[in-house]
């Protein structure tokens, strides 16, 4: 099977901001949803995980691949996951964090630097744990919120901890 | 020691705040507490300073900056504040959603309603998406909250209220 590219839905959004459904992992559809995610992430610059509320689909699954940046110390590689959950989450740290369905801003971000998730893999039957830390867990964590309907927008640490990304004046 | 309370605001250019900065310290002026940023493109300055010289004196010292017209400047007395005592507990408000007119006034008129004072508050505009956050000190927060999520429904956004970090290292 190969993943699709589909288009990277942007806040103000409603899917964005609703809470996404449990999934059948092994649902064909759902295996297609995880190769598109895949698919659309790997094309998109800069981009280090998208979830299915991002493409419009109100499902609860994500990928993440933090492979070679500079803020990450454990890597999985690609990971893709459904119905994921924080099992544990530890040791909170600000971070600054930015989102492909909101490409102007970024901000200030709270998030646990050491975190075990639980979810399935897709066609995964048996709920698998991974214990991870610094970007990687950020990433998830991002992603976990997205099918929560959350944006790093709702979790922004105080009045100036937004902060745009372009140059209004150019 | 006489307070004043100055606002610059207009076209941005390298050295603005170093003009005012300047001109208000050879007067004597010692800035105190101040925000000064970008608002789309605009510089805006507002800054509380104190010192001897009258409010006369001041407008007719940062006069030149604004003979060409791309810097609007206003110079007022203020009276000394006591310090801030802050009542109920910090907050953050966040707000996104689509642009539409009159969110600030609608999601401030509950807070003041819920007893709430918004001691910090920025907005955004990017594209079509309008992003408050808001710092708010409030004795009754789930009473707030109540009073947000109708606000967020009637206005087509998203709304949260959570406790501000308030660690300290």
């Amino acid at each position: 099977m190969t993943g699709a590219v589909r288009t990277v839905v942007r806040a103000p959004a409603e899917v964005l901001g609703t809470p996404s459904e449990p999934v059948d992992p092994t649902a064909p559809e759902i295996l297609q949803l995880a190769e598109d995610l895949v698919a659309t992430m790997r094309v998109s610059p800069g981009c280090v995980g998208l979830a299915a509320p991002q493409v419009g689909v109100g499902a609860q699954v994500f990928a993440v691949d933090v492979t070679g940046h500079p803020k990450a110390r454990t890597v999985h590689g690609e990971l893709v996951l459904c119905n994921a959950r924080i099992v544990e989450a530890s040791q909170w740290q600000k971070g600054r964090e930015g989102c492909m369905s909101v490409p102007d801003l970024t901000g200030d971000v709270k998030r646990a630097n050491r975190l075990v998730v639980a979810g399935f893999a897709p066609g995964g039957t048996e709920e698998i744990e991974i214990t991870t830390d610094a970007f990687e867990a950020r990433a998830l964590q991002h992603e976990i919120d997205h099918c929560a309907g959350l944006l790093f927008l709702d979790r922004v640490a105080g009045a100036h901890a937004v902060y745009a990304r372009k140059v209004y004046l150019e | 020691m006489n307070e004043y309370a100055v606002t610059v605001i207009g076209h941005d250019r390298p050295g603005i705040i170093a003009d005012v900065a300047e001109i208000l310290a050879r007067l004597g002026l010692n800035l105190t507490d101040s925000t000064m940023t970008r608002l789309r493109g605009h510089f805006a300055m507002t800054l509380v300073c104190a010192g001897p010289p009258s409010a006369e004196e001041i407008d007719a010292a940062l006069e030149p900056l604004t003979v060409d017209r791309t810097l609007l400047v206003s110079v007022r007395g203020v009276v000394e504040e006591p310090a801030y005592e802050p009542s109920g507990s910090h907050h953050v408000l966040t707000l996104h959603g689509a642009d539409r007119l009159g969110i600030v006034a609608t999601v401030a008129r509950a807070v003041a309603e819920a007893g709430g004072n918004i001691t910090d508050l920025t907005t955004r505009l990017s594209g079509s998406l309008y992003v408050v956050v808001a710092e708010v000190d409030v004795a009754d927060p789930d009473a707030l909250g109540v009073a947000l999520r109708s606000v967020a429904q009637r206005l087509g956004v998203e709304v949260t209220l959570r406790p501000a970090d308030a660690d300290l290292l």
